[in-house]
């Protein structure tokens, strides 16, 4: 790719971004001596204070997709981008501290997949562990693949040096200090990414003229989209019906898809964000962990969503901010109507391009490649801890001595970004990288929680029951989607492959049905099959099932300190910001 | 087990901070004559403004982790 780069970059910037390195790599360094055993590399020795943990379960999960992914969001569909937050995480994050931590952190599994073996059997664990460590792997290489294509037409930065000098530094400092090095590694860019932002919405908005500037303006540019004027800055007005949203999803789709089984999917079963809170100091602090992950980021929808939003406003049907997406013949995408299509995916970074003087640009940039690698480091440490433990201890060499694992996982740190850098090559070619990765996630995810529900909260569900529950999960999430299309595609990634029986409005709608339908047939197949096979006796089951489990006594602490307190602190503040932006 | 986490992590909040914090402050008191560089942010010297910011935010951190390392 020869193109002129958007802007180029000053001693200064180069210096910021340097210090960061630097800073970065000296903390793997470090914690390298103290990294001596398995328990060391995989689970930071389950030694972290909570307000590490917090911060970094929060963290793991913001990377590209969720930077550059929201505020692309924020500019397609407005300030409704945020119901992924308020309708969507909040709630999964307080349930996953308040109910399931207890059996993940209490029953000293190593993983999640390992939790599914403890409490039903080796296959489900194998089948749990092998599509993770697929989706950790794709989700790497999206992110290396989205990163370098980014700095290439930013700055002109060839796509093989970003790829490969920022594989090189996740590598070293994930091989150096494990996941203790990627926490902490992830707690420091969640602060680059704060103060990175913070000053980026103020000038923004100071750009547009405060709140009720970007109002007006996106009334104007909502209503030559034939949309409701408060459509992009009311999260809940026309949610109704599916065509008058900037969504396209209706609010039972929204709220079943999307805030109950694709949010509680996600937070409460992947191992990406549980292994965080599973590295916590103590039983309480790992309880503590989501809730105050919570906390900032109900907040982080005006770091990652208003950027895209301001974006908008300042792109006219004459141009602005917001870039037209280039056909390969190299002139501007019209859709069907006409019009030129924008491309989101820059609505984020050319807006920092456009505000930031040097100096703070390199501030800003490299808040944006800290929040690429970390989002790297997070999926490569999931990926080495879920290979070693669930697939190489438990099919390929049992007994080995502890030292042998923890050379494994240095191992499969290397393979996993390997396999990232292979990924990232071959991604390629999809409009928004949210809406790919929910569509993994769906398949993926969907059924999972179902699966965890069920053998949480019900002592009569078997092994049989869950991996048969789970298969047929995920292949009714992909027949669901081999048989519907969003309105004006043609069959083939988004769907309808296989025949097309029903028509969505969005490609939004599709996922969130797509995960409706996964999760009811994984739990009908999942409760018919256990009905028909043997359980397991109580007995086996203490620590891993509600009815069997004792419950955590919080009488001996404070009321204030007392996780659900915190929580219900939480919900209210959450219903507080939907009220407020409804 | 080793346990204990060998590493404060306030540590290198706080020095990453104050270094980005001196750097980007001492950046908008050299350029902060150069009225046509701040334009772009609304002609707010921001350079300046979120460099002191994250030098007070730096400064914090490493407090914090000073009094937490006395306390044991």
């Amino acid at each position: 790719m020869d193109l002129v780069p958007v802007t180029h970059l000053t001693a200064i910037d180069y210096a910021v971004m340097a210090v960061y390195f630097v800073f970065v790599l000296g903390i793997g360094f470090a914690l390298r001596r103290s990294t001596k055993s398995s328990s060391d590399f995989f689970q930071s020795g389950r030694s972290l204070p909570p307000w590490v943990t917090g911060l970094a379960f929060l963290s793991a999960n913001l990377g590209a997709q969720e930077v550059i992914g929201m505020g692309a969001s924020g500019a397609k569909y407005g300030i409704a981008t945020a119901h992924f937050y308020w309708m969507g995480a909040i709630p999964a994050m307080v349930f996953v501290a308040l109910f399931m931590m207890p059996f993940y952190y209490g029953s000293r599994a190593r993983s999640v997949p390992e939790y599914l073996k403890l409490r039903f059997d080796e296959k489900t664990r194998t089948l749990n562990a092998i599509s993770f460590a697929v989706m950790t792997v794709f989700s790497s290489g999206i992110s290396m693949y989205a990163m370098g294509k980014l700095f290439n037409l930013l700055l002109g930065w060839s796509f093989d040096f970003s790829v490969l000098v920022s594989a090189v530094i996740v590598l070293a400092y994930v091989f150096a200090g494990g996941l203790t090095s990627a926490i902490y590694n992830e707690v420091l860019q969640f602060f680059m990414i704060a103060f990175g932002f913070a000053p980026l919405v103020f000038l923004g908005l100071k750009n547009v003229g405060g709140w009720a500037g970007l109002t007006a303006r996106l009334t104007e540019a909502a209503a030559t989209k034939g949309l409701a004027p408060g459509a992009y800055t009311h999260a809940w007005q026309g949610m109704a019906s599916a065509s008058t949203n900037p969504l396209g999803v209706e609010w039972f789709g929204l709220v079943m898809g999307l805030g109950f089984v694709l949010s509680f999917g996600y937070w409460c079963t992947d191992f990406l964000v549980v292994q965080r809170a599973m590295a916590a100091d103590s039983m309480i602090a790992a309880r503590r962990t989501p809730l105050i992950a919570a906390v900032p980021k109900m907040l982080f929808p005006f770091l990652v969503i208003l950027p895209g939003m301001i974006a908008l406003a300042l792109t006219g049907s004459d141009g602005g901010i917001i870039p037209a997406k280039m056909a390969a013949s190299g002139a501007p995408m019209l859709d069907a109507a006409g019009n030129v299509v924008m491309d989101f995916d820059l609505a984020t970074p050319m807006l920092l391009i456009k505000l930031f003087p040097e100096g703070m640009l390199g501030l800003g940039l490299t808040a944006l490649l800290a929040s690429f690698m970390s989002g790297m480091a997070g999926n490569v440490t999931a990926f080495n801890t879920v290979w070693t433990y669930d697939i190489y201890q438990s099919h390929i060499r049992k007994n080995a001595p502890d030292e042998h694992y923890l050379w494994m996982g240095r191992a499969a740190t290397v393979g996993g970004i390997a396999l990232s850098i292979a990924a990232a090559y071959v991604a390629g070619a999809f409009n928004n990288i949210m809406e790919v990765l929910q569509l993994v996630f769906a398949f993926v995810n969907a059924p999972l929680f179902a699966t965890f529900a069920l053998g949480m909260f019900w002592k009569r569900a078997t092994g049989h029951g869950a991996f048969w529950g789970l298969a047929s999960g995920m292949s009714g999430a992909m027949l669901h989607h081999g048989l519907t299309l969003p309105n004006g595609s043609a069959p083939g990634i988004k769907g309808g492959f296989l025949g097309v029986l029903h028509t969505y409005p969005s490609e939004m709608a599709q996922t969130f049905w797509t995960a409706i339908v996964a999760f009811s047939t994984c739990v009908v197949v999942s409760i018919v099959i256990s009905l028909m096979t043997v359980p397991r006796p109580d007995a086996e089951l203490k620590g891993l099932v509600y009815s069997l489990t004792e419950k955590p006594q919080d009488q001996g602490i404070p009321f204030l300190q007392r996780p659900a307190t915190f929580a219900t602190g939480v919900i209210a503040a959450v219903i507080a910001l939907n009220l407020i932006f409804r | 087990m080793s346990g204990e986490a060998s590493l404060d992590l306030r540590l290198p909040i706080g020095g990453l901070f104050v270094t980005l914090g001196i750097m980007l402050a001492g950046y908008g008191l050299v350029t902060g004559s150069n009225t046509e560089m701040y334009v772009k942010s609304a002609g707010i010297n921001i350079n300046l403004i979120w460099g002191v910011v994250m030098l007070i935010t730096g400064v914090i951190f490493l407090a914090l982790a000073k009094r937490g390392a006395a306390r044991g």
